[in-house]
């Protein structure tokens, strides 16, 4: 396959950007929308001298992915929200056992069985833990083909470089549709040296490794803790990161991911035409979130008001709240049911908000 | 065979501390037979010579500490999921020795999805299964192998199988899937049954070193503590009313299969 401008499906491309990141492992079990990446998995990692395994269910297939990371190897799993659930258990102990690995959810709707259409209803469960326990994962947020792709890829680095698993959180929006990928930006690597810690067959003359996530002393605990947290901070400092469109002179500053930050890109240009000072700003980290960046918009001078367009009932736009502290009106407009938005989703609630847009009292207020 | 030299005398070693055992005591109740099946099992890999390629999976109940007791690379995992952590471990490191260690409530409960598939892909991993058909380190609850009624925290009139149904035989279960390769249940209740329980287990590791298939050992074995008896009244209960319920025997043995099917293709031969 040619690295240069191939036209891929999302869900096939987090697969080759995973193969040049050096990912010999794949386990997963079906579910929609995020099928193409286990049947894509089955048929060409054994190319890339790796093993795929369908399990007998989420809950395998995650420990099977524990199994693979602690002997040093690049795995990976996927699945899509219910699955995802089912897969919190195992994600609780690779964080606290501090394992690279790498987990997609192409997100559908909830709760329950909801639908297989996209949704972002799982963003609390991606950037807050998930699991039982204090921990969280490195959480990327894709909106393109490319990025599928990238941001595997990213993440595979990401974990290995921080030993903490990470999650490429994406919607069936993008997990299904095709676009042009150029791998250029992603060559090919072989994972990297794992010898101080992994378990392998190698154990003649080297102290024994043991990888466990117990510790009966409150004590020891509290420490084992400390050092978790310590890596969370320096994440928080080091690695957030964040894309604008338009933002420099934005009288609107709109914050979103996923697919409704490709339709919000069309909503600003529509409003751009009309005048109208609309800029975007999305987290490519969810977690770390970019906190301070939006608070810069909140302090500017151009900035008057901000709104949240999330495929859910409001979940980023909490940590958006966060990031504003209040210093600006903030709106949010949902979508709910697995519908998606479309242009005019986003531009009628903008131009309301910007007929008066000190005011907090438009239909969208976040109270 | 070690020598030692003791105040300017030499003597030769007949029973030492296996070397696949750390020095940590173990912390298990006393008259408890985890430690004799990790002593057994620790004798079987330095016998072997693969205690510098094993990696074991501790699970969650008594055993959750095994980690500390046996001197290899460990990993402790989630409870029941001991048999899919390694199928990705071995599957990744195909030259390791994978050992799991699990509990009665670990492997036939909340595992037994994890079980029955691991030993259905025949994944070449050896799995040693503790029963003593209740669940220790939780404080007594009826476990699935808990004996028809047997008082348990959460029987306290006895297991009643209208109710919850009967003791769970997984080697009965698992042989007939053509990816075992070697299952067997053995007891730990007197010397005799000891030594044969070792035999087991060394043929357990040899099913996966040999590339086999999936290999189980369920050890039959006590909870004083939790049975609220003596450790002797413990071992005659195993003697007396588990081997009862749960026949000792081997249960699949591939390389007799092997044997058979040989014995057959002559016969037509």
């Amino acid at each position: 396959m040619s690295d240069e401008r191939v036209f891929m499906k999302g869900n096939h491309a987090a697969c080759e950007g995973a193969y040049r990141a050096g990912c010999k492992g794949y386990f997963g079990y079906p579910i929609t929308p995020q099928n193409e990446v286990t049947e894509y998995m089955s048929a060409h990692i054994w190319e890339h001298g790796g093993t795929f395994i369908q399990s007998e269910s989420e809950v395998a297939a995650i420990n099977m992915v524990m199994g693979a990371s602690a002997t040093g190897t690049r795995a990976m799993t996927s699945s899509s929200s219910p699955g995802i659930s089912l897969k919190q258990e195992g994600l609780s102990y690779i964080a606290m056992m501090e394992l690279p690995m790498v987990v997609m959810n192409v997100v559908r709707c909830g709760p329950g069985l909801g639908n297989i259409a996209p949704h972002q209803g799982d963003y609390f469960q991606a950037t807050k833990g998930g699991g039982h326990g204090d921990y969280r994962l490195i959480t990327l947020a894709p909106n393109s083909v490319q990025e599928m792709a990238q941001f595997v890829y990213d993440a595979f680095n990401l974990a290995d470089k921080w030993r903490n698993p990470a999650m490429v959180l994406t919607d069936g929006t993008i997990g299904q549709m095709m676009e042009p990928v150029d791998y250029t930006t992603m060559p090919w690597m072989d994972p990297p040296d794992k010898s101080e810690w992994q378990l392998d067959e190698f154990q003649e003359g080297r102290e024994r490794h043991v990888l466990t996530s117990i510790w009966l002393d409150p004590a020891d605990m509290a420490v084992a803790h400390e050092k978790l947290i310590e890596k969370y901070e320096r994440l928080k400092r080091e690695e957030v990161r964040y894309t604008e469109y338009l933002t420099d002179d934005a009288e609107v500053l709109v914050v979103a991911i996923g697919s409704p930050s490709r339709v919000t890109h069309s909503a600003i240009r529509i409003l751009r035409q009309e005048g109208l000072k609309v800029g975007l700003l999305r987290p490519i980290t969810v977690w770390p979130f970019p906190y301070s960046a939006i608070r810069e918009y909140a302090d500017s001078k151009h900035v008057k008001a901000i709104l949240v367009a999330e495929m859910n009932w409001g979940q980023m736009v909490e940590d958006v709240k966060l990031s504003v502290l209040g210093k600006k009106p903030l709106h949010f407009v949902p979508k709910h049911g697995g519908l998606t938005f479309t242009p005019e989703d986003l531009t009628e609630p903008i131009r309301e908000i910007l007929k008066n847009p000190e005011s907090p009292n438009t239909l969208w207020h976040v109270s | 065979m070690d020598v030692v030299t003791i105040e300017g005398n030499e003597y030769k070693v007949v029973a030492q501390r296996p070397k696949s055992l750390t020095d940590k005591p173990f912390t298990y109740c006393p008259g408890c037979n985890h430690g004799t099946t990790h002593k057994i099992i620790a004798e079987v890999i330095d016998e072997l010579g693969i205690q510098h390629r094993c990696i074991g999976i501790a699970s969650v109940g008594c055993s959750v500490f095994s980690y500390e007791f046996f001197d290899f690379d460990f990993i402790s995992v989630p409870h029941g999921r001991a048999l899919a952590v390694a199928t990705g471990a071995k599957r990744m490191r195909p030259n390791s020795v994978l050992m799991t260690y699990q509990g009665d409530g670990d492997l036939a409960a909340i595992g037994i999805a994890e079980t029955i598939h691991a030993c259905n892909r025949g994944e070449r991993v050896t799995c040693i299964f503790v029963n003593n058909a209740i669940y220790g380190m939780t404080g007594g609850q009826m476990a699935p192998t808990t004996l028809l009624g047997m008082k348990t925290t959460t029987s306290p009139l006895g297991r009643d199988a209208k109710r919850i149904g009967w003791p769970i035989k997984m080697s009965e279960m698992l042989a007939p899937l053509p990816g075992a390769a070697y299952i067997a249940r053995v007891s730990m209740h007197d010397a005799k049954h000891i030594l044969k329980a070792k035999a087991a287990i060394k043929k357990a590791f040899r099913a996966q070193l040999e590339d086999k298939g999936f290999s189980m050992v369920e050890v039959l074995s006590n909870c004083n503590v939790n049975w609220h008896v003596t450790p002797q009244e413990g071992v005659k209960f195993v003697e007396e009313h588990m081997t009862k319920n749960f026949p000792l025997g081997v249960y699949k043995d591939v390389w007799e299969d092997e044997k058979a099917a040989k014995q057959t293709d002559k016969e037509k031969g």
